[in-house]
């Protein structure tokens, strides 16, 4: 599994990498990114689901890898 | 103001200065959600406000259809006051796509959490030096503590004299309070504001320093420096965009815990609770409303809008919107999941968000770590701001021992 951001839909409402900052962080204009490739395991994808819960633009993607 | 009858029905002629949206809008942006659910109003030349979290969202994010010109409900419509679309009088919240987004990346990154985070210290030592000056068995929360945390915070970052807050309040006031006052009033009211920053940005040409006044004097467009008008316009954005707002954030918050001991003793017993408080305090007090105006004729959402037809985007009604929000009308200090929109949604996102969520947070982290148990003193002695921004004013709070 794994977790994206869609840059043209982020605008810096600052969720994600507040809820998990293991998983995110930001850029010099406030953006959020992913850290790494995203990859998420047992530990982490509650966490990024519960970050994508509270994305007000619904930026956050998660994709189940086949 | 005063010669206005009072609103009848909120569904054709709302309007936000009404003595009963001031005391009270919840109830009357449920019942416009359920009746209408975009009101309409022929006020202040006629406008429509979405109570839905649906109607506030697709218009934020239209720009094609609506324009950032004017973002303040005013009698009259945008006129020499205001440079023409897509610069506005306040870039970046008055500007248009593409000059929009060149605008607001060269602001960005002062409000970027890096910078912000750095200035917690700065602000906790402020509310501690505040707490420290209050006493008596009943302070006033609004005028004595919260009303002064978010100026101090701002005259720092654009390097005006420390002894300049109390006129940073009252331009706050001419600028947003004014609202029914007629323009050519509102052009006089501005003048001192106007002399006040033209001074300033003189000042910081010839001494120039590492704060945000000199940084937008220096920065570049394509080589280009911004025109005075742009350094001007923006400096009074972050001046008022960032003081009544987060005051009134900081307030509403307090007020709350003043009212639910439930709720307080729970945040005091547990401290880990506060980043997801803060965003419930955001969400359920969202302070801030904002304009646009239609830009073409058109259908739209079932209405029939006219060019320069006002739009009031109810960020607060949308973070009440039981289609999107468990609970919408409950206040739940625990909330998981809360898409709240308070800073608004799409291009426009406040760009002080981050700024405003640390102040917030160490308003009330310093204020409940002073006093662990309050109260209101005199609800009836509450007042409430009129205008696009929400958030108590007078607020009288009683210390418990």
């Amino acid at each position: 599994m794994k977790v994206t951001i869609d840059p043209d839909i982020c605008q810096g409402q600052g969720r994600c990498f507040s809820i998990a900052p293991g998983l995110f962080d930001f850029d010099e204009l406030g953006n959020g990114v992913v850290i790494g490739d995203g990859t998420l395991d047992k530990q982490t994808i509650d966490l990024a689901r519960l970050a994508q819960a509270n994305c007000p633009e619904h930026a956050i993607f998660i994709e189940e890898e086949l | 103001m005063i010669d206005k009858p009072l609103v009848e029905d909120f569904a054709t002629e709302w309007d936000h200065a009404d003595p009963q949206w001031v005391a009270d809008p919840y109830p009357i942006w449920e019942d416009l959600r359920e009746r209408c659910p975009v009101a309409h109003t022929d006020r202040y030349g006629g406008g429509w406000f979405p109570a839905t979290h649906a109607g506030v969202s697709a218009i934020a994010k239209d720009t094609e259809n609506f324009t950032s010109r004017t973002v303040i409900i005013g009698n009259g419509r945008p006129t020499e006051l205001d440079l023409p679309a897509p610069i506005g009088v306040a870039p970046p919240i008055t500007s248009d796509p593409p000059f929009h987004s060149i605008a607001r990346k060269l602001l960005l990154p002062a409000f970027a959490p890096g910078p912000i985070n750095a200035l917690e210290p700065v602000i906790r030592s402020l509310c501690v030096a505040l707490l420290d000056g209050l006493d008596g068995d009943v302070v006033n929360v609004g005028m004595e503590y919260a009303k002064f945390i978010p100026p101090s915070v701002i005259r720092a970052m654009l390097g005006f004299p420390e002894e300049d807050i109390e006129k940073f309040i009252e331009f706050i006031n001419i600028v947003l309070e004014g609202i029914d006052h007629p323009q050519e009033q509102r052009i006089e009211e501005f003048a001192p504001v106007e002399a006040y920053f033209t001074a300033q940005m003189e000042e910081h040409k010839a001494n120039p320093r590492d704060d945000l006044t000199s940084y937008l004097l220096n920065v570049e467009i394509e080589g280009q420096k911004l025109q005075p008008e742009h350094v001007f316009g923006t400096m009074v954005l972050v001046l008022v965009a960032g003081i009544d707002t987060t005051w009134s954030a900081i307030g509403s918050s307090i007020w709350h815990l003043a009212n639910h001991p439930d709720d307080l003793a729970r945040l005091v017993n547990e401290p880990e609770l506060m980043p997801v408080a803060i965003e419930e305090f955001l969400r359920y007090y969202a302070p801030v409303t904002m304009a646009r105006l239609v830009k073409h004729d058109m259908d739209y959402l079932g209405c029939s809008m006219k060019e320069d037809d006002w739009i009031l985007l109810g960020f607060p009604a949308a973070n009440r919107d039981p289609n999107v929000f468990d609970d919408a009308d409950k206040f739940i200090i625990d909330r998981a999941k809360n898409r709240h929109v308070a800073f608004g949604l799409g291009i426009h996102r406040c760009a002080g968000s981050n700024l405003a969520r640390l102040e917030l947070r160490v308003a009330i982290e310093e204020f409940i770590k002073r006093y662990s148990r309050f109260e209101l003193a005199d609800p009836s002695a509450v007042t409430w701001a009129s205008g696009q921004i929400r958030g108590p004013r007078n607020l009288p709070i009683r210390i418990l021992t």
